[in-house]
């Protein structure tokens, strides 16, 4: 693999070394590209973790690579909604407490480019990928943040939704991918209940408080529901997922258990639940539940969000009026080693 | 420090914790403009966390502000927020280079740069203060500072000695802000009253210690010190930039649209 960009290599967790290809692996474990995979799956099946340096099918790594980093440029396209009202937050307390939130995204997508990373794919290449439009992130963040009754809806509900598939993939087979779940789920319950707070604290506030929380109750319900993607029957990628186990519950599984999991955190604010056709059923133990718009998923992901453009401008913009910076920084560290090499020399 | 607290009045600690807060306030927001916006991602987390240590500080200092009113005026129901999103520009004290625009990386620097340094042989001296909150407050705040203090100086050495383009920038930057760094070293009468009881800062006493440990930050960085005469004051008596104005409408909006809100 190329190592152009050695700029962002001093947090990595992992170097990444000698990625062997399928060829020089089957010379190195004299086996067939079957037998290899055979042991792979042997593996995964047995709930063995899969590691860096170990044999694995193209496909397995490129599938990991996809939903890494999408995952990644989530948690950084994911700062901006919020990043938008730190400047903004209502108290000195939700201040430090919402910047706090967003430098954790900010960090969690650190680890996780770290993480693709040991797949043999450097930061500057997923980044490039990212604002080309090659490589997605979570469409909800296409959605606007516009009252500061978003930030509570985004910390409950989106963190919240997250949190749902995220526990589940503290079990994925990829070894990087799921300690670095594990740690994050942490952060991102401490997120979720900061979200709640927040809504809690306007739903027994003052006439026009509880309606901001409605409003964004409202506005981020439904796309909330539409992070764990189409249903089962529909995703592209589900179905190879799940055998490899990076996937390890369906969307329409995590989904149900999102819906079950919200329906009382709503009444208990004392808020109307913005599904109509939502009741409770008795003998599947399970809410049955309205149908989303898949029409305005479709639209939101096609970039017709309000945010689709702005995000990735947004993302374009800041990187280049840094790239000076960055230049500075390698420049910077060429002289100073020169400077070494010159005064060893020298003596 | 000499004790003789009788002379001073609560009033004037009150403005004084007030006027510290109002400095750590604005320029948190200032670098919190930066979340989402650095030159990459380990940079957008550090500035983040600089930000919060102002903050933290602005929170320190405001909460004492608050409880010598609420002591002052038999109340209970004073806070921080009230300091920080009720009053107005006029009321507000913090130094002029807080509240400077954002700017570009090096500007941010830069300025970093006067104003960490600055905090550090501040808070050494605060540290003293016969107000035991304060001194408290100081103390806390050191730590955090020495930090900021080798960050802003290891970025000033990589932009002043890196590229063409980060020199030329940075010391575009000096010179836009330097004649903004002279009044931090002024005493108003309220402050100098608070340092006859030995409460506050001489400030005055800082120059020589900052200017030499700037220069020879600025020197190795192959930049150069301005040396222009001209300089801007008034922040502390509330004569501010028109700067602040927008900060300030940014930062109360929300609060002041949900009067008597909690949050």
């Amino acid at each position: 693999m190329i190592h152009s960009v050695d700029l962002y290599s001093k947090n990595r967790i992992i170097k990444v070394v000698n990625i062997l290809t399928t060829g020089e692996e089957m010379t190195k474990y004299n086996k067939s590209e079957a037998e290899l995979e055979a042991i792979f799956q042997q593996k995964i099946d047995s709930e063995q973790k899969i590691e860096p340096k170990d044999w694995m099918p193209e496909a397995y790594r490129k599938n990991l690579i996809r939903q890494m980093s999408q995952h990644a440029h989530s948690e950084i396209i994911g700062m901006q909604p919020e990043g938008n009202f730190i400047t903004r937050a209502p108290s000195l307390r939700r201040k430090t407490v919402l910047l706090s939130k967003v430098q954790d995204e900010g960090g969690h997508g650190l680890y996780l480019y770290s993480a693709t990373e040991t797949l043999g794919i450097e930061r500057s290449e997923l980044i490039s990928a990212l604002q080309s439009g090659q490589a997605k992130y979570a469409s909800i963040f296409n959605y606007p943040a516009q009252t500061w009754g978003d930030m509570g809806a985004i910390g409950w509900l989106v963190d919240g939704a997250a949190i749902v598939n995220q526990v589940s993939l503290q079990r994925t087979s990829y070894g990087p991918y799921a300690r670095g779940m594990i740690r994050i789920c942490k952060e991102e319950s401490f997120h979720q209940r900061q979200g709640y707070v927040i809504m809690m604290e306007l739903a027994k506030g003052t006439p026009a408080q509880k309606q901001m929380a409605q409003d964004s109750l409202n506005r981020f319900y439904w796309p909330s529901l539409m992070m764990f993607g189409p249903h089962d029957s529909e995703s592209a990628h589900s179905a190879k997922s799940m055998k490899w186990k990076i996937k390890r519950e369906t969307n329409d599984d995590l989904r149900q258990k999102f819906i079950d999991q919200t329906a009382p955190q709503i009444a208990y604010l004392g808020l109307e639940h913005p599904d109509k056709d939502l009741v409770w059923n008795e003998e599947k133990g399970q809410h049955d539940s309205g149908e989303i718009d898949w029409e305005e998923f479709y639209a939101v992901i096609n970039g017709n969000g309000h945010s689709n453009r702005q995000r990735i401008q947004h993302h374009v913009k800041a990187h280049e009026e840094g790239a000076w910076v960055r230049d500075a920084m390698s420049e910077y560290k060429q002289k100073k080693l020169q400077r070494k090499i010159n005064a060893e020399t020298a003596a | 420090m000499t004790s003789s607290t009788e002379t001073v009045s609560k009033q004037d600690i009150i403005d004084y914790s007030a006027r510290l807060g109002d400095d750590a306030i604005v320029i948190g927001h200032r670098l919190s403009e930066w979340v989402s916006r650095a030159p990459f991602i380990e940079e957008d987390v550090a500035l983040g966390n600089v930000a919060l240590d102002f903050f933290g500080h602005a929170r320190m200092y405001y909460t004492h502000a608050a409880q010598l009113s609420n002591e002052q005026n038999g109340t209970d129901d004073i806070t921080e927020d009230d300091f920080a999103y009720l009053r107005d520009e006029r009321q507000f004290q913090n130094h002029l280079l807080h509240e400077l625009h954002k700017g570009d990386f090096a500007y941010t620097t830069a300025r970093q740069l006067l104003i960490d340094v600055y905090n550090k042989y501040f808070l050494e001296q605060l540290e003293k203060s016969n107000d035991e909150t304060l001194a408290a407050i100081a103390v806390k705040a050191s730590k955090e500072t020495k930090y900021h203090c080798r960050r802003s100086k290891d970025w000033t050495l990589r932009l002043g000695d890196g590229s063409s383009e980060s020199h030329k920038r940075m010391q575009l930057a000096l010179n836009d802000i330097w004649g903004y760094s002279h009044e931090l070293f002024e005493l108003d009468d309220l402050e100098q009253r608070l340092v006859d009881a030995g409460i506050a800062v001489d400030c005055t006493l800082l120059k020589a210690d900052w200017l030499k440990e700037v220069t020879a930050i600025i020197e190795e960085a192959t930049l150069t010190v301005p040396d222009q005469e001209w300089a801007v004051r008034g922040g502390r008596q509330g004569y501010h930039t028109e700067h602040l104005g927008h900060l300030l409408t940014e930062m109360q909006f929300v609060h002041r649209s949900f009067p008597g809100a909690k949050w």
